[in-house]
């Protein structure tokens, strides 16, 4: 089992999703995040998938779940980064990914944590 | 009658009389593809088919069936792709029964397997037919493939904005097109607003309509904000009276107005110079 | 034919490798070879959760026009599913279903066909061909 490195950069945690995540690795980035957000108060969580080749709706629920938690700790969720080709197959799917926000990169979903967007 | 045991002696027959059987097919099959191919290719080509029917009818071979279809689907399409028409390539097939024919009339004692073995090389020669028109369905897909390619560009209206002006009929083959070149155009050109134009889209129902939402929720994905302009009067009318909900996705009359709007998202203004 | 085992998480990642390796060498296209690996994602975690285990079946196959395609299969010994029709349905805006993830599949893949029954199992056979 893999552990997802949560990095925190000011007020900010920073994932990066690098490998293909088994699901027991998947459950566990949403617990480690969870208790991140409760010791540290950050404001935003950014998941950066551009690695991510394959999201299904395991890991399309994991990251809606993600952005549920980190707002109950008072904090935004963007995903950044995601594929082409990954966003077509899971429009094609029926995944909205409510309550998460997305945007192109790491660069541009700190601009939208930071309000200036 | 014992098909099975029809068949092999069918088999030994053919097995016994190679240069016969075969000369007699080439010189059919060469005088009806009227001398567009050469005789040897026309033989060796033939000579395949043969052994491969020879070991169908043998009954022992389990990957002979599959084998023998694959060769004649492959004979089909090349037939097809070099001009010939389905019945060209039919004949091909159906002539062999002719060969077989002539010299089984001679004996006379093979005729009730020459009955099977007839019906065999129908199915054969029928096969052909329908890989030659899937060939054809293949060169007229792959056409209209690149007809959409070319009639789907992504232009940069201003930094950060772009457009996809869609012109023609929306259907899924073309959405799937749309998504892929604005999303990676979205990548490349780190946009953050789209606007997809559908002035040249004729006809908009409720399935055009649901593919232009999958487009935008693709852009969304990515980061991007869309506007859907060049809403014609009429086009409005059907969208209300069907019902359409464009939800919370922009939607403007002309392609100016929606860059306009984008402008504006990005903060900026237009001033007399 | 490839036949793999789905007994556990890892092995519905090795699922997905294989599937994506085929897919690769097989001409599709990037957006189809996501397509048909996620479809296989979906259908391997359904094997594992809701059929008890079973095995994953990958095969290269050819159209009579000449495509190429991978053709998947996923059975089960599972208690099978009560309401098949219940279970693919439609509804892209909504990505439920029984949260079975069989309608979302569907869409995924070109050819689709399901065959379950209550105490007998399910068999989920795809077909993904290449443009």
């Amino acid at each position: 089992m893999d552990q997802v490195p949560i990095l925190k950069i000011g007020q900010t945690l920073f994932v990066s999703i690098q490998i293909d995540l088994q699901d027991e690795s998947v459950m566990l980035l949403q617990e480690d995040l969870a208790a991140e957000l409760a010791a540290t108060a950050a404001r935003g969580v950014i998941i950066d998938i551009t690695a991510v080749e394959i999201v299904d709706s395991f890991i399309g629920r994991m990251l809606a779940t993600i952005g549920s938690i980190s707002r109950l700790f008072d904090a935004e969720t963007v995903i950044v980064g995601m594929r082409p080709a990954v966003a077509i197959t899971l429009t094609e799917l029926g995944l909205s990914l409510n309550g998460v926000r997305t945007a192109l990169n790491a660069e541009k979903g700190l601009a939208l944590l930071n309000g200036r967007t | 009658m014992d098909v099975g045991a029809s068949q092999q002696r069918m088999a030994a027959f053919l097995r016994d009389n190679p240069d016969k059987v075969v000369g007699g097919w080439s010189e059919l099959v060469a005088a009806g593809l009227r001398g567009r191919t050469s005789p040897q290719e026309v033989r060796r080509e033939l000579e395949d088919l043969y052994s491969l029917i020879i070991r169908e009818l043998s009954g022992t071979d389990e990957d002979a069936a599959g084998e023998l279809r694959a060769v004649l689907d492959e004979l089909s399409r090349n037939r097809a792709r070099d001009g010939f028409t389905p019945s060209e390539t039919a004949l091909s097939v159906f002539s062999l029964k002719e060969a077989v024919y002539e010299l089984v009339a001679e004996s006379a004692d093979l005729v009730p397997e020459y009955l099977a073995f007839s019906r065999v090389i129908d199915d054969l020669g029928l096969r052909t037919f329908e890989a030659y028109s899937a060939a054809r369905e293949q060169i007229i897909t792959d056409q209209s493939t690149s007809m959409m390619e070319l009639s789907t560009p992504v232009v940069r209206l201003w930094d950060g904005i772009i457009a996809v002006p869609l012109v023609g009929t929306l259907d899924s083959a073309r959405t799937q097109l749309v998504m892929e070149k604005l999303l990676e155009t979205l990548v490349a050109t780190e946009a953050d607003h789209a606007v997809i134009d559908i002035t040249g889209v004729p006809t908009v129902d409720t399935e055009v309509a649901q593919h232009l939402l999958k487009t935008v929720s693709a852009a969304r994905l990515l980061g991007a904000e869309c506007t859907i302009s060049g809403i014609r009067p009429q086009v409005a009318q059907t969208i209300v009276s069907l019902g359409i909900e464009f939800g919370d996705i922009a939607t403007k009359a002309t392609l100016a107005d929606a860059l306009a709007l984008a402008l504006k998202h990005a903060g900026l203004k237009v001033v007399p110079a | 034919m490839d036949e793999l085992p789905i007994r556990s998480g890892d092995d519905v990642v090795r699922v997905r490798q294989h599937v994506r390796n085929a897919a690769a060498s097989s001409g599709l296209s990037l957006v189809d070879q996501t397509k048909l690996v996620t479809a296989a994602s979906e259908l391997a975690r359904n094997t594992l959760i809701h059929g008890g285990g079973g095995v994953a079946r990958v095969e290269v196959v050819k159209s009579v026009n000449g495509r190429t395609g991978i053709k998947l299969h996923f059975a089960d010994e599972g208690p099978g599913i009560p309401d098949v029709k219940l279970a693919l349905t439609d509804g892209w805006t909504s990505g439920t279903g029984l949260g079975l993830g069989l309608s979302g599949s569907r869409r995924l893949v070109d050819e689709f066909e399901l065959k379950s029954e209550p105490g007998a199992g399910t068999s989920v056979v795809v077909v993904k061909w290449s443009r």
